[in-house]
């Protein structure tokens, strides 16, 4: 930040006219590029709801948010949010069942275990990881591990929900990981130091003063995730067989809302009631993913606080 | 100090089975696209137009797709993040507006990618009516990576001393002449690296240029930004699940192009953040 002291203003006299005009025509710009992000995400928000508002006026709103069927083609055709809000929930879910423990774990030895020359082995793995891009995910599950568990439960496909479930987790790993590493070792010396030296182990360290320290760090760690898993679309879309019914179980086949957008809207016409409704999914995310990571940010804003 | 009891040991061993669980599934990974997709890869793989209903030839045009992309795609973001980011670190007081600006960030960047596609068709290809093209889904990528390149740009800027700053200032320069001569050429590394951080992501993302840029077929380069791409995630998606017996070779080799060239840009991030950490004088 630059120096703000109060007597700037008298130095001013010192540049040229048209140095001074230059200087604020600039600092207008540079100002009005900073409200740019507020000006997107309202800008976002506008898109959705301009183009998913319509659909109520022909569609009642209560039908598709406690309607039970998807049937976007059908004559009439019926847009129940049910089947496929449930397939994302299932294979959220999932995933964090599978990602959170395993990325808690892993955090904690990268950051209180993990000897320096294993970390920074390590850490460009979890990297790499986040780098691999969702659709390459997405074929690694359709084409490896599918079959793989179509022939291990004996199961009719392979494309349910869990296999989405586990290649999700693999998505949310590097930002429970790193997020919640950055908690662990945030946590100040002394506390480590003091629990040490009145003689506790260094896992009673661990478990009873460096998790709890660094819990509301870890909380938003694992929310940053789920809002990743909410929001992943290219690999589910590959993996969870698209079928939009009800799951009963985590074997079978779902749909999720992130896949029926990006599977349904190459095919509908533009303006139609069918596109209107696949921009509702999308508002419906939207506001889903915002309410997650907004939550996230001020329990990392306030773990940050106080931490200093 | 060692694990002391039974319990403390099962708890290490968990906590060592966890980063195996982790690091294996990755190696795995690399492991099957590397040993099943090298074969494919050759000369006339990278340099070709896919044939005979791409089951035969290469995957050029969706190399070139992709790198255009890319390539717009830095070009409309850098400029906007690096004002953002300069505002953020030089001119605005830590107040509630800066803590609303940051709010927007974190949000910005946890929309789904899919719901870009969806603004992105919504805004710039109909309501805007530039259509299907590349600009169209330059302009949508680039507002998917506008939050990593103004973190990465903000933490850059803040990274260089007060000191240059205030005597720049005392030899009378203006506030922007400081910025522009002292702080941005020394913050520049780290600002570069975030880019291409954000470019990595850009260039392996499908679901936003679902329904902005990408074309199902098209071998040939576009002629205009008004013109439609083939891109290469969106390539391996269609070949994958939208075109029957395409074998599977010609699958892995994509998928490996594609991967080695995310690897590729995020490991030139790496070299740069390193040479930085190496040349700091401060």
């Amino acid at each position: 930040m630059m120096p703000r002291s109060g007597k700037r203003r008298q130095f001013k006299g010192r540049h040229k006219l048209t140095e001074r005009w230059f200087e604020w025509i600039i600092e207008r710009i540079i100002q009005a590029s900073g409200l740019l992000t507020i000006v997107f995400i309202m800008l976002i928000f506008a898109f959705l709801l301009k183009n998913s508002l319509p659909l109520f006026k022909i569609y009642p709103l209560k039908a598709f948010l406690i309607g039970r069927d998807w049937y976007p083609i059908s004559a009439p055709a019926r847009f129940g949010l049910v089947p496929l809000l449930a397939g994302s929930l299932m294979v959220t879910l999932g995933s964090v069942i599978i990602a959170v423990p395993l990325g808690v774990a892993a955090a904690i030895y990268l950051a209180e275990v993990a000897r320096p020359s294993i970390r920074e082995a390590i850490k460009p793995v979890v990297e790499m990881l986040a780098a691999i891009p969702s659709v390459v995910l997405g074929f690694i599950g359709l084409l490896v591990l599918a079959p793989y568990i179509k022939n291990l439960l004996d199961l009719p496909t392979g494309l349910t929900a869990m296999t989405g479930s586990i290649m999700l987790a693999f998505m949310a790993l590097p930002t429970i990981i790193s997020i919640s590493e950055d908690a662990v070792s945030s946590v100040p010396r002394d506390y480590r130091e003091a629990s040490l030296a009145l003689g506790a182990t260094r896992w009673q360290t661990i478990s009873r003063i460096m998790i709890p320290v660094a819990l509301s760090g870890i909380t938003a760690a694992v929310m940053l995730g789920i809002g990743r898993v909410i929001g992943e679309t290219m690999t589910v879309l590959m993996v969870t067989g698209n079928a939009a019914l009800i799951p009963h179980s985590i074997t079978q086949p779902v749909r999720t809302m992130t896949a029926t957008i990006a599977a349904e809207m190459g095919e509908t016409v533009q303006y139609s009631e069918h596109y209107y409704a696949l921009f509702s999914i999308g508002a419906m995310l939207f506001v889903l993913t915002f309410a997650v990571n907004f939550t996230a940010e001020i329990v990392l804003h306030r773990f940050r606080g106080i931490r200093r | 100090m060692r694990p002391r009891g039974t319990g403390e040991w099962l708890a290490y061993g968990l906590l060592y089975l966890s980063i195996v669980l982790v690091t294996l599934p990755v190696a795995a990974i690399f492991f099957i696209l590397v040993s099943r997709g090298y074969s494919a890869v050759n000369w006339e793989f990278l340099s070709s137009a896919p044939r005979m209903g791409m089951r035969a030839g290469g995957i050029f045009p969706a190399i070139m797709g992709t790198l255009l992309l890319v390539l717009g795609t830095i070009a409309i973001a850098l400029p906007l993040g690096i004002m953002a980011a300069i505002y953020l670190s030089e001119y605005s007081s830590r107040g509630r507006l800066n803590r609303l600006i940051h709010l927007a960030i974190v949000n910005l960047a946890g929309v789904p990618s899919v719901v870009y596609g969806l603004f992105g068709l919504g805004a710039f290809v109909l309501f805007l009516k530039i259509g299907v093209s590349l600009l169209a889904g330059c302009l949508t990528l680039a507002l998917m990576i506008l939050p990593v390149i103004i973190t990465a740009s903000e933490e850059a800027l803040q990274a260089v001393p007060q000191s240059f700053r205030e005597a720049s200032l005392a030899l009378g320069a203006t506030r922007w002449k400081t910025i522009w001569n002292v702080v941005l050429p020394s913050a520049l590394p780290g600002i570069l690296t975030g880019a291409i951080l954000g470019v990595s992501r850009a260039a392996g993302e499908t679901a936003p240029i679902l329904f902005t840029a990408a074309a199902f077929f098209l071998p040939r380069l576009p002629r205009s930004i008004f013109d439609q791409v083939m891109a290469l995630p969106y390539h391996l998606y269609i070949i994958t699940t939208q075109v029957p017996n395409i074998p599977q070779k010609v699958q892995y080799g994509t998928a490996l192009v594609l991967v080695a060239l995310v690897l590729l840009i995020n490991a030139s991030a790496i070299v740069l953040r390193s040479y930085i950490r190496w040349r700091r004088s401060w």
